[in-house]
């Protein structure tokens, strides 16, 4: 489990029905690539977030799939059409089996 | 007097000496050619996608020179209503001089509301970013984009 992997999500609090909205997520993680050497000259191991989904009261709605190439602490941003209040539910999968999740609460009016 | 021959001097046979300079040339070697190119990127893209993707509908929208190669935002953005008969159903990046061609694959659906997704990757060197579309109709569609690099953004 990577420490301190701490999830930050952007939700518009509010929204109208059917209003498409941005959701833009971040969280910490060093996205180690597998490409770097220690100071012995040692190839540092991958470990990476690989994987992001994203479900509206339990309805998948979005997932991304990432590589090494993808930045340390990784920014993702996305649309969803707003439909109904509830939750979305965010999980990071990283590369050691842990799954870094968080939840937002969005109203729809 | 030659490296060959002084492997030899110490016990090896000649034949023996020269597998091993070879061995350690081509191990130097490796890291050179362990780098994507445009046709490893290519391929990759079409280990996903099946159709042949045509040019349209696909925007890359990025920094023309790469201010940090270790961190490089990228827009993506599919021309879709994204209705329930007509929609994007994935997005897949690859950059063709990286390390790994490999940058993200994201799965869409008519819920999405807009085809349009932001992420900030790594480049090592100047290079092409290459985005594939998959429509639900099955079509596929495709936008390259040129960025310079200055500064890597790989450990290297």
């Amino acid at each position: 489990m990577a420490e301190n992997v701490k999830p930050r999500i952007r939700v518009p609090n509010n929204a109208k029905r059917g209003e498409v909205i941005e959701i833009k997520t971040l969280v910490s993680h060093p996205m180690e690539s597998g490409q770097r050497k220690n100071a012995q000259g040692q190839t540092i191991p991958r470990k990476i977030i690989n994987r992001m989904s994203v479900t509206y009261n339990g309805k998948p709605v979005f997932e991304a799939k990432l590589e090494p190439a993808i930045s340390a602490n990784p920014y993702i941003s996305f649309f969803i059409k707003a439909t109904e209040s509830g939750e979305l539910a965010f999980a990071w999968t990283d590369d050691d089996g842990s799954v870094y999740k968080a939840t937002q609460q969005i109203t729809v009016s | 007097m030659s490296p060959i021959t002084n492997l030899a001097r110490e016990g090896l046979n000649r034949r023996q000496a020269v597998a091993l300079g070879l061995g350690g040339i081509a191990a130097a070697m490796a890291p050179l050619n362990a780098r994507a190119t445009p046709e490893s990127a290519r391929k990759l893209l079409s280990d996903m996608v099946k159709t042949e993707p045509k040019a349209g509908k696909v925007q890359i929208k990025t920094q023309e020179i790469a201010e940090n190669g270790n961190t490089v935002p990228v827009t993506i953005t599919v021309d879709s209503p994204m209705t329930d008969k007509d929609y994007v159903k994935a997005i897949h990046v690859v950059a063709d001089r990286n390390p790994l061609p490999g940058v993200a694959s994201f799965s869409l659906n008519p819920a999405s509301g807009k085809a349009e997704v932001q992420f900030r990757m790594r480049m090592a060197e100047t290079q092409n970013i290459i985005a594939v579309a998959e429509m639900s109709d099955g079509s596929a569609w495709t936008a390259t984009r040129e960025v310079k690099v200055t500064i890597g953004g790989c450990g290297g």
